[in-house]
Order: C-alpha cells, then structure tokens, then sequence
C-alpha cells in the first residue's frame, strides 16, 4: 500500500521550493549588507525606528494581504488612512479630554475602516465591480470626503492623552510596532490555521472549485475587504496619535502601493490563491530598511522610489521563476 | 517500410531524482499512426512532452530523418515540423479561425497582414481537412471538434510533420469521432506521422499502425496493430489479467431515496422525473449537451430551478444551494475535475478538507487529524504521490480523481452523483472505481453515473435514463439495457411517453 511519509530531509530540501524563502534570504542579506555599510544602522534606535516608520503601512499590508490572497486588490487604503484619521480627530475632540475619550476614539477608527471596508467589499461582491476599479473609486472618494470634512485644513487633537498611544514605548518598542507584530500573529493564525484562512485561499486559487464545494465565496471575499478597512482604521489612528494631527491632504499618500509592494515583496502571488502573512512581514521590513540606508548613505530622496521599484520589479521576476 | 522519421534512443527522465522513463527506444515511421498506451502515471504523456520539446531528457537522444537534434523548446520542436495538440487547445477565442491558424505565422504584405492571404489559404486547408468550418466564424463559437480542428490545421500551417495528440477523441461526441477518423486518414493520405495517447482500445485498434505500451516508465512492448487484441493491450498495461472490470451488481432495495418532479429550467431541461432507489447505480445517458450535467446541477442546488420538486427518503426537501445539498447527504463530482473540482496548487489534505472542513475545526483547524485522514483516503484509493502534500497538479489525471472521490466521501454522502467519472483515466484506475462505486453500493449509498462511456453505463447501472435536448427520452431497466435501445433513445429516433 502507498504510504506517503513526510519526505526525508534531504529529499525535502531539494524540493524546497526556493522561491518561497527569497523574501528571508533577501533580508538576511539586506541586513548583512547594511551593518557592513553603515556603523548606525545595527544601533537599537535606529532598529527601533525604522520598526516605527513601518509599522504603519505594515499593518496595512497585513490586511492587503487577505485580499490580494482572495484574488482582489485595494486602491483606497491610503485615501482611507486619511479620512478615518480625519473622523478619529473629530470624535475625539467632541468626547473630551479624558482616557475614555481616546478608548473611544481608538475603538471608533477601527470600526470606521471596517464600515469603509464593508462599503468597498459590497461593491465589489454585490454591484460585481472588479475590485481594481471599486477601490480605484472609493480611493477617490475617500480622500474627498477627508478634504471636505476637514475643509482641507490640518486636524489637530486637543486631548492630552491621544498621543500617548501612538508615541508610548513597551520595553523599549514603541507601540505601533507591537501591535504590528501582534497583529501579523493573530492574522497569520487566521490565515494559516483557520477555516476561514483556507476558504481564502481556495477562492483565491479557484472561485468556481470553491462554489462547488460549498465555500460562500462572495461572502469570503467581502470579509477580507472589512479585514483591509479594520486594519487600516488600526494605522490610522495610530498615525493619527503619533502625529497628535492629521493632515487631510498627505496622510496616506501612497501607502496603497507600499502596501501592495510589500505584500508582492513577501511572496504573495498578485493572482491569489497563494500568500503568508510572515511573507508580507518581511517584505514590509525590507522596505523600511532600503528607504532607511538610503537615508543613512546620503543618496537623493528622490532615487528612493526607483529603488523601491526595482526591489519590486526583482520580488516578482522571482515569484514568476518560482512558477515555471 | 520507410525509414524512421524520429528516432528516440535511450531516453531516461528524472523528476527530482524519481526516474520516470527508463531507457527508452522507438522508431517512429513517416505516415504512420503510432498509439501510444499505458496506464496514468506509466510516462507516455512524460515521453510525448520531451519530444515535444515541454520537458528537458535527463538523459538520451533524439534524431529525425538520421539527424541529431536538440529539442529544448517548443520552438525548437516547430522548428523540426513536432506539433503537440494539447487537450485544453490554445486558441483565443476572441480571434475567428484563420485568425487563430495563423497566429504566430502571420502572412504580411510589407508591415501589415495580408488578411485576404490568410483567410484564402485557411479556407484551402479545410476544405482539404474536409470540414465546412468558415475562416471567419468566431473561435469562441465553436464546438469542441471544431476547435480541435482548427487546432490541427494550425499545426499543419507550422509544416508539422508529425502531430503529437493527447486523448484527442474523449472530448468529442461519437458523431465527431466519426468524423476525426476520417480526419486521420486524410492526414495521412499527406504524409504527417501522428502520435496519439488514448485510453480507448477499441479506438486505438481501428486508428492505429503500431501500439507502443508503457508501463512504469518502460516500454514494455511495440506491436503492429494488427499483432495484438483488446485483451492483450490490456494486460501489457496492467501487467496482468484483467478479469471482470465491472463488479456483479446486486440488487437495490424498493426503497425510494431520491425522487425529483418535474424538474424544469427555462430552455435547458423540461420536465425531468426520476426515483433513485437505495443501493442503486442510476446510469444517466446521452450526447453532449443533452441536458444530464444539468440536471445533476439543479439537484445539487448549484443551478437554479424554474419548477420541480425534490424528495428525499420521502420527504420533500429545499435545495437552493449546494450547503443544502449537502445538509441532505447528497455529493457531486463534477465532469471537469480542473476547472470545478480541485485547487491545482493545493496538496491533497486541504483538498480533501475543503468541503467537511467544520469536522476538523475546533477552534483552529487540527492539521493533525487532517492529514491522518488524509493518509487514510491514500490508503483505501490507492493514491500515488511523492508525499502527501504534493500539489494536484502534479497527481496524473487518475490520482486526482481519486483525490476528488476523497474528498466527496469525506461529507459521508447517501447520494452521490458521478458526472463522467473516469474521463482521461487508465484502464486500471477505472477498474478501481467501479469497483469502488459497487462496494458503496453494498453499504447502502445509492449512486447515479452520468456517463458518455455507453460501456461503461451499461456494466455499472441497475437502470438507465437516456437524455435528449433537456429531456429524458427513455428508461430502460435490467436486461433491456443494450446499446443500440440507448442509442435510439439518445438520437432521438425513440421515445417514451412520460408517466
């Protein structure tokens, strides 16, 4: 009879695919590369920030990546960052100066985002709108509704304990970034070991095998838009927080894109089906190492994003060799 | 006999240190139809990609007309006149069909296409393939054969000279395999050496010169067809006798399982009646398109019903969905295993999973559990894998249905309904099934199979309903299940008055 063990080890390593470990192998060399070329980069405050400067459009990436998985995209994360962050601003400032008044503020952002993202998945799953385009539209209309709430001016909080959450340390870590890395724990649970996290994956791989073995593949994809919108809420405020402000007209600027580039940098296929939440982690963390040494080498701001895009343009030249 | 056109010598392949093929050695003659057997996973579609240039040899030679050559590419291989047509054909179906023959050997007057060229000699080459297919007509209209067709005169454009097919005929209804029979010989009678894997002895017999057998990777025998009987060819590939392929069947219990009434869905099915009886085999018979894939769906909650009822052990029961069909035990393998049935990328526990999925969640999903009852589906179906989590796509076609199978029995079902269940799989894996459906069977499972295979129909089903155009034509029951009443019935030339 065929009994299938696990593969021997040595079997196993040469089957490994190694498309799936370049994410960590490019940010183990990253960061050799790094400690060589700069004294400062090693040192524990510029770690720490750098884990800072990323945690932001990190935890938006975290929940990019149920949708990208799911085969969708979303344009509208950054516009969104801004327009929750606006809303945060406005409700905290209305509730007063006490704690509560930031509990609520706190608890608000995040259900704002997963009533943006709910907003996003109907219209995708009930107007059957390809996501591109719904969040291509939403990303319009959300940054709108920033300007005009705002009326275009900076928004700035008048409690006295909002800046605690998103300037406050842990053992030395600042807040965002804990909850970055508690986030991805808890998403990676959600994606690797739960129903849920499989049905992703199977309607991101094959709608129609999905609906046939009774997967409410609408009703899947719709939640992974509420994951993106909550995650977002969640970088919002904590954006919002750190800055004690928000500026309707740059929050977010391109964090849609750094989101996504993390994500691709992580290994997720852009066609679904496939991804891992440690993926987009590291992906993530490259990109806040390159644009750091960029800045510790002294090279122009402006060469950043060409970097960024041909680390881009290299993560997925690689995912597509790992294909074939 | 003519001298050898191809020549493969000592060919071994190795997919990550497993060898495949074993030092295999064939000479293909010019204008011979050469049929190559074996069981799913015994290498002829390994051995038929290396010539055609999709997989690299491990080690090995190949040369045409006496020559060396290095097939690394499929271009290399239309380069040297190999053509491989595919069984998912590679046309866009956006383009019309001289469009499509032509595409990536484009006629050009100066810098733009020379359309009227084009569309002047395609019209030539299917007159001459015999076919009324319009140059113009639309790809994405087409039938199966005609794509098909389209596909070989495109091969043909490429100066192909020898034409590599995969199961060219199990997507085609009997009426085109007539007329792909009469295709064969026309190439032919032009000179083109065709390649053809089948699973179909009976079509290999008629079709073929020569029968090359694999078996594990070894070329276990090279016949002139006129050598070697059914039986034989049967046995070469198994490695033994083949005795009783179809379970003796026992009798059902009068028990009625599954009753549907006038089950209806706006010009595609009307007024379909049926009982399934405990422990029975419903045989479901007829062409393509006769409507009996649909009437599976609309059962299954998977299409939506126009009228209709449906009965379950004599209870009227809701099914708009197919989380309903599965609250009332029914399950349903779908005919296309790729497209509805299976996620590719995916190992074999997480798609064995997928549909019972809640049994092994308790709070997170319990891996463990998985894949020991994985290993347990591995074990009764006999599936072969390098590990147990090997993506699908690299299971032969057999595996994967058995894989399916896995993954339906998990719901525990009480109906279940087969929709071509061992299409593009060996002799030996059908076997296996039946097999396998006869044992369900004794357990009390009823089961329909809905099958274009009428020999299989006919060795598996206590009773058969045959379907024509959305309708059922006729029933027929025991001993009066035979070939020909079937065909009558499915051609339309008989039917039945309806109680």
């Amino acid at each position: 009879m065929a009994k299938l063990e696990p593969a021997p080890m040595m079997t196993r390593l040469r089957r490994l695919n190694m498309a799936a470990y370049a994410p960590f192998i490019a940010l183990l060399l990253l960061v050799i590369f790094s400690s060589i070329a700069s004294d400062t980069f090693l040192m524990p405050r510029n770690i720490t920030n750098v884990l800072r400067q990323v945690s932001y459009t990190g935890i938006i990436a975290l929940g990019m990546t149920f949708v990208i998985i799911a085969g969708g995209i979303d344009l509208s994360v950054g516009s969104m960052v801004a327009v929750v962050g606006v809303l945060t601003i406005m409700i905290i400032n209305g509730a007063g100066d006490g704690w509560w008044a930031v509990a609520m503020a706190v608890s608000s952002a995040i259900a704002l985002g997963g009533v943006f993202g709910a907003l996003n998945g109907l219209i995708i799953t009930r107007g059957k709108v390809a996501s591109f385009i719904a969040t291509l539209a939403t990303m319009s209309i959300f940054r709108s509704m920033a300007l005009y709430i705002s009326d275009a001016g900076e928004m700035v909080s008048t409690n006295a304990h909002f800046s605690d959450i998103g300037g406050g340390y842990l053992w030395g870590i600042p807040y965002p970034v804990w909850v970055f890395l508690l986030l991805a724990a808890v998403y990676h649970i959600l994606l690797k070991h739960s129903a849920f996290g499989r049905h992703v994956c199977a309607i991101g791989s094959n709608p129609k095998v999905a609906s046939y073995s009774a997967i409410k593949v609408r009703w899947v994809y719709f939640q992974t838009f509420v994951i993106a919108g909550a995650s977002v809420g969640i970088a919002a405020v904590l954006l919002t927080s750190r800055l004690n402000s928000i500026s309707p007209s740059d929050a977010g600027i391109f964090y849609e894109l750094d989101a996504i580039a993390a994500v691709v940098i992580g290994g997720t296929a852009l066609s679904g089906g496939k991804g891992t939440i440690w993926g987009t982690v590291i992906g993530v963390i490259i990109l806040g190492i390159i644009n750091n040494m960029l800045n510790l080498m002294g090279i122009s701001p402006y060469l950043q994003g060409m970097v960024k895009g041909l680390v881009i343009l290299i993560a997925v030249l690689v995912q597509f060799k790992g294909d074939r | 006999m003519t001298p050898p056109i191809m020549q493969v010598q000592n060919i071994v392949k190795e997919f990550s240190g497993v060898r495949v093929l074993h030092n295999i050695n064939l000479d293909i003659h010019a204008g011979e139809v050469l049929g190559v057997l074996g069981e799913n996973g015994a290498g002829k579609s390994t051995l038929l990609k290396i010539i055609s240039g999709i997989y690299p040899l491990t080690s090995g030679q190949i040369k045409i007309d006496g020559k060396l050559v290095e097939i690394r590419s499929t271009s290399d291989a239309k380069r040297l006149g190999i053509a491989m047509i595919p069984q998912e054909f590679n046309l866009i179906s956006t383009l019309n069909v001289f469009e499509n023959i032509f595409l990536g050997n484009e006629v050009k007057k100066g810098l733009l296409l020379d359309k009227a060229a084009m569309r002047e000699k395609a019209a030539r080459l299917l007159t001459e393939l015999a076919t009324e297919l319009s140059p113009d007509a639309l790809v994405e209209n087409l039938s199966v054969a005609e794509k098909q067709m389209v596909e070989i005169a495109k091969a043909l454009v490429n100066d192909s000279r020898i034409l590599i097919m995969d199961e060219p005929t199990t997507v085609l209804t009997d009426h085109e395999v007539e007329i792909f029979f009469s295709l064969v010989d026309t190439l032919k009678q032009r000179g083109v050496t065709l390649i053809f894997i089948s699973h179909k002895l009976k079509e290999v017999k008629l079709l073929c010169d020569r029968l090359a057998i694999l078996r594990d990777g070894y070329l276990v025998s090279l016949d002139d067809v006129s050598e070697i009987n059914e039986q034989d060819m049967a046995r070469k590939m198994v490695g033994r006798e083949l005795n009783q392929i179809y379970p003796s069947r026992r009798e059902p219990s009068d028990h009625v399982v599954l009753k549907v009434s006038h089950l209806a869905i706006k010009g595609v099915l009307n007024d379909i009646n049926f009982e399934l009886k405990k422990g029975e085999v419903l045989g479901f018979a007829g062409l393509i398109g006769a409507g009996r894939t649909e009437t599976a769906e609309a059962v299954m909650g998977l299409r939506k019903k126009d009228a209709g009822e449906i009965e379950i052990n004599g209870q009227y029961a809701t099914i708009n969905s197919i989380a309903d069909a599965l609250s009332y035990h029914l399950a349903y393998l779908s005919e296309d295993r790729q497209g509805k049935g299976l996620i590719m990328n995916s190992d074999i526990p997480k798609n064995i999973t997928l549909i019972s999925l809640a049994a092994y969640v308790k709070g997170l999903i319990r891996q463990k559990k998985e894949n020991a009852v994985a290993q347990e589906y591995v074990k009764r179906f006999d599936i072969k894998a390098a590990s147990l989590h090997t993506n699908l796509i690299n299971l032969s076609g057999g595996n994967q249905q058995k894989v399916y199978l896995s993954k339906w029995m998990d719901t525990h079902p009480n109906i279940l309904i087969l929709d071509e269940p061992t299409r593009g799989i060996d002799v030996n894996t059908k076997k296996e099934i039946y097999h396998f459906i006869h044992s369900l069977t004794e357990q009390g499972v009823s089961v329909i199979v809905i099958s274009s295979e009428l020999e299989e129909i006919m060795g598996l089903s206590h009773r058969v309903i045959v379907m024509r155009s959305g309708e059922i034509m006729g029933e027929l029951i025991g001993d009066a299940i035979n070939e020909k009443e079937i065909m009558y019935y499915a051609a339309g030339l008989k039917t039945m008055k309806q109680a």
